[in-house]
């Protein structure tokens, strides 16, 4: 085995890691706050891809700008799902929740089918086939600001959520929320809040990651089920374990693309995925599910 | 021999000992009171008798035979039924289909487990509400509810968590009575109770618990005044009351 | 309610005289989808545990019985026990290990799907079953083959195939099993004080379950004449399987087949609608608006809210 080979797969896990450690701090933190689990979660990256390619083909705005306003709208779209739809069933029982989130999921991901058609679509961005060489090894620039990217804004939510005054509330509610509402928060708001800033994560990993890899409608069911893994193996509730799981889960599928077949990597997150389930659900850091 | 006996039973969780070292026995057909001030460890004792928790040590002997590693059905099977504290009945079923479950542990034959069924919901007072969901009873019915579905399972013991927790004095006096009814059937029970006026009144014995261990075990009305027990309970108290 | 019962199938069992091939089509699809729907319900709608990979199962048996006719000219008559039985030794080992590691709710569904993504991603990979691509049964017409010049008989045998399986529901709901069903899905923990021995239940469950679909696959391998790893193990299948007792009531004897018949209509006619370029993705945004419909609406599905008002009715 190619020992540069071998690297290149360590450098690229890790540059995409970043966007999986964003798509993976999006749902533990919904599922942290309101212990909903948020199976539309990938179909609400794949819009994220597409507002991103609307706003490049449409509108002329290069991606590597534009998810910020990609993040702004998948924002408000989960700010909207919760509260019309989500606080009904927060205290429902989880099949309830799965069934409409897997609801949610069915119409976002074919909405998406029906108004751009199910073949894979790129976007092109100024960052787009910029690769800078490091020794043997190649760095795409593309994937590196999508890193630092994400990695900037789990920062930036990790401060929300440490040092805003909604950020500690938000906390305190996904602690005890009678609590919370002794002091004095708004508990709608807050939960609207975070499946809002959940919704944003996700949806700009993925107008970052669209100006370098193909997507589709149907990528939803994959995104989401990485999403699944990276939580579980990081664990539910837990920031740290999410952006920790994302490097690893990451790392784990580019070394497997590099040992195996790369159209068996989904295997290893399958397999992965399986494995964590039987005999650690609650992960590296994370609170097991009621 | 005793019909059920406990030597030594220890339970901790993490950093916290929740049982120590409890040393206790029930004999046929007799009513056993467990009291003690809250977080005693009495709900702890009974998932740990009825095979929900296993024991970190000590012993536990059911009609001459160890319990260890047996999970609650087969504890139910081998004569020993329970409640839950917290009233669990299946929500979306009737009453009848309720208790037919617990029936069902004896009888195989559907038209035999509906007989059973019918009859214990006659003897606790629910035969008018037998085709109601059971989310729509309310608590005392639940309670009655809770008790029928044990019974069904023709137990040898029952275990009976705060059956009374949340009644007021008249559901009270219209269900403790139930109690001395099934034991006068020749059914052991040991009971968690908060409500000192019905423990006293319907146990042979009363053991007390105070954080996981035993500080007494005799006649209730010897019980009640042994300086031990008064301390556990006013020191409780007090502690509850916080600074004034 | 049975002499309604009794009274459709009569209906139903003489309709393919006087209808066209079209609307016998349709009707195929309503009995084969209502089959694999009251498959399902035995284990998530009954015992409660939600399974969203079901899908995996018919791969296996429509996999097996056409590799069996297709490598050793085994008829899939008994191919299809085969299938159905390696279906079930699926359905076992992942009921073993999600209800022995005590997998519930939300983790046993991931489980299920994990299951039956890696079923189609290895079935993608191995050429020896025809690998992305697939596999094809040829036409030959052969009864023998499970193959029916006449596809009325399609008809019959979609529509014993559902009746056998709502027999079977019918059955167990009356019995001990389908008490020890319905006590598992509401309070495993009460159930288990009760002498229900949770485990068993459980896995029986699933093990019953699975087999039935994969006898269902055959079925759907042999119809379609064609076998590919998305169609057989995809998500889409699952969805297909799940929604209709979901919507019909799931833990009823008439809930998937009521849900089949609102919702293999509803499909039919949005692709008829929508289904331009071949793809139809429009009748699952109806899936989904009724899915969301029936959580927030009707959790019960609509076979018990019927009932309810037919029986105010009556009154």
């Amino acid at each position: 085995m190619d020992p540069v080979l071998v690297a290149q797969g360590v450098v690229s896990g890790i540059l995409f890691g970043g966007v999986y450690s964003l798509m993976a701090v999006g749902l533990t933190l919904i599922f942290g706050v309101m212990r909903v689990i948020n199976f539309a979660h990938g179909d609400l990256m794949v819009w994220g891809m597409y507002l991103s390619w609307l706003l490049a083909t449409r509108l002329g705005v290069d991606p590597a700008v534009g998810f910020v306003a990609c993040a702004a709208c998948l924002y408000l779209l989960g700010a909207a799902l919760q509260r019309g739809l989500v606080d009904r069933i927060v205290d429902a029982p989880h099949e309830m929740q799965i069934l409409l989130m897997l609801g949610v999921a069915l119409i976002l991901e074919n909405a998406a089918l029906l108004a751009f058609g199910p073949e894979p679509t790129r976007v092109r961005s100024s960052l787009t086939a910029w690769t800078v060489w490091v020794g043997p090894l190649f760095v795409d620039m593309a994937r590196l600001t999508a890193f630092a990217v994400a990695l900037a804004l789990a920062a930036g939510l990790g401060l929300f959520l440490y040092r805003t005054d909604l950020g500690r509330r938000m906390r305190a509610a996904a602690d005890n929320v009678y609590g919370a509402q002794v002091i004095g928060t708004d508990v709608r708001r807050v939960y609207a809040v975070a499946f809002g800033v959940g919704a944003a994560c996700v949806g700009a990993a993925g107008a970052l990651t669209a100006s370098f890899l193909p997507f589709s409608p149907a990528l939803g069911l994959s995104a989401s089920v990485a999403s699944f893994n990276i939580v579980i193996i990081g664990g539910m509730g837990s920031l740290v374990g999410a952006f920790v799981g994302g490097l690893l889960v990451s790392l784990a599928e580019s070394l497997g693309a590099v040992f195996f077949r790369p159209s068996l990597k989904e295997v290893v997150s399958f397999s992965l995925l399986i494995l964590i389930l039987l005999f650690r659900p609650t992960g590296l850091y994370g609170r097991r599910l009621p | 021999m005793p019909l059920l006996e406990v030597r030594g039973l220890d339970k901790r969780f993490g950093g916290l000992q929740a049982v120590r070292g409890l040393d206790l026995a029930v004999d046929e057909g007799e009513i056993v009171g467990l009291i003690g001030p809250n977080g005693a460890g009495k709900t702890t004792v009974f998932n740990l008798l009825s095979g929900f928790l296993a024991p970190d040590g000590g012993e536990v002997r059911f009609r001459g035979r160890s319990t260890r590693g047996l999970k609650p059905h087969r504890l139910c099977r081998l004569g020993m039924g329970r409640t839950f504290q917290i009233v669990r009945p299946f929500p979306r079923l009737t009453v009848l289909d309720n208790v037919k479950v617990g029936a069902f542990a004896r009888h195989v034959r559907p038209g035999a487990a509906l007989e059973r069924a019918r009859a214990v919901l006659a003897e606790v007072g629910l035969a008018h509400r037998v085709d109601v969901p059971a989310r729509s009873l309310t608590l005392p019915e639940r309670k009655r509810l809770e008790l029928a579905r044990a019974l069904a399972t023709e137990p040898v013991l029952l275990l009976l968590d705060e059956v009374l927790a949340g009644l007021n004095p008249t559901e009270i006096d219209q269900i403790a009575p139930l109690i001395g009814r099934i034991n006068a059937r020749g059914v052991a029970i040991l009971l968690i109770e908060h409500n000192m006026r019905a423990v006293m009144a319907v146990s042979h014995r009363v053991v007390v618990l105070c954080f996981g261990e035993k500080i007494a075990d005799g006649a209730p009305a010897a019980v009640a005044v042994a300086p031990r027990v008064v301390e556990a309970y006013l020191g409780a108290d007090d502690e509850a009351r916080g600074p004034a | 309610m049975t002499w309604i019962g009794l009274g459709a199938l009569a209906v139903l069992l003489a309709l393919p005289a006087v209808a066209s091939p079209y609307l016998t089509t349709v009707c195929t699809l309503i009995f084969f989808y209502g089959y694999l729907g009251q498959a399902w319900n035995l284990v998530g709608g009954y015992a409660g545990q939600l399974s969203a990979g079901h899908a995996a199962f018919v791969g296996v048996g429509g996999y097996t019985a056409t590799m069996l006719s297709l490598e050793a000219g085994l008829t899939p008559w008994i191919g299809m026990w085969v299938g159905g039985a390696l279906a079930a030794a699926l359905g076992g080992g992942i009921g073993y290990l999600g209800f022995r590691f005590g997998l519930r709710g939300f983790y046993f569904v991931l489980l299920t799907v994990a299951f039956a993504e890696l079923l189609r991603v290895i079935t993608s990979n191995v050429d020896a079953v025809g690998g992305a691509l697939g596999l094809y049964i040829t036409f030959t017409g052969d009864p023998w083959q499970f193959q029916f010049q006449d596809t009325r008989v399609y008809y019959y045998v979609a529509l014993a195939l559902m009746v056998g399986a709502t027999l079977v529901a019918w059955l167990l709901e009356r019995r001990r099993f389908g008490a020890y069903l319905a006590a598992v899905r509401e309070d495993e923990s009460a159930a288990e004080a009760l002498g229900v021995n949770t485990f068993r239940v459980k896995l029986l469950a699933m093990v019953l379950s699975s087999f039935l679909t994969g006898i269902g696959g055959t079925f759907y391998a042999f119809y379609l004449f064609s076998l590919q790893p998305g169609t057989m193990f995809g998500i889409p299948l699952s969805v297909e399987i799940i929604i209709r007792p979901i919507v019909g009531g799931a833990g009823t004897v008439a809930g998937p087949i009521l849900g089949s018949f609102i919702l293999t209509p509803l499909a039919e006619v949005s692709r008829l609608y929508f289904g331009q370029g071949g793809w139809h993705g429009a009748h699952l945004i109806v899936y989904g608006l009724l899915l969301i419909g029936v959580v927030l609406f009707l959790p019960e599905g609509a076979y018990p809210r019927l009932a309810r008002a037919l029986r105010r009715r009556g009154r």
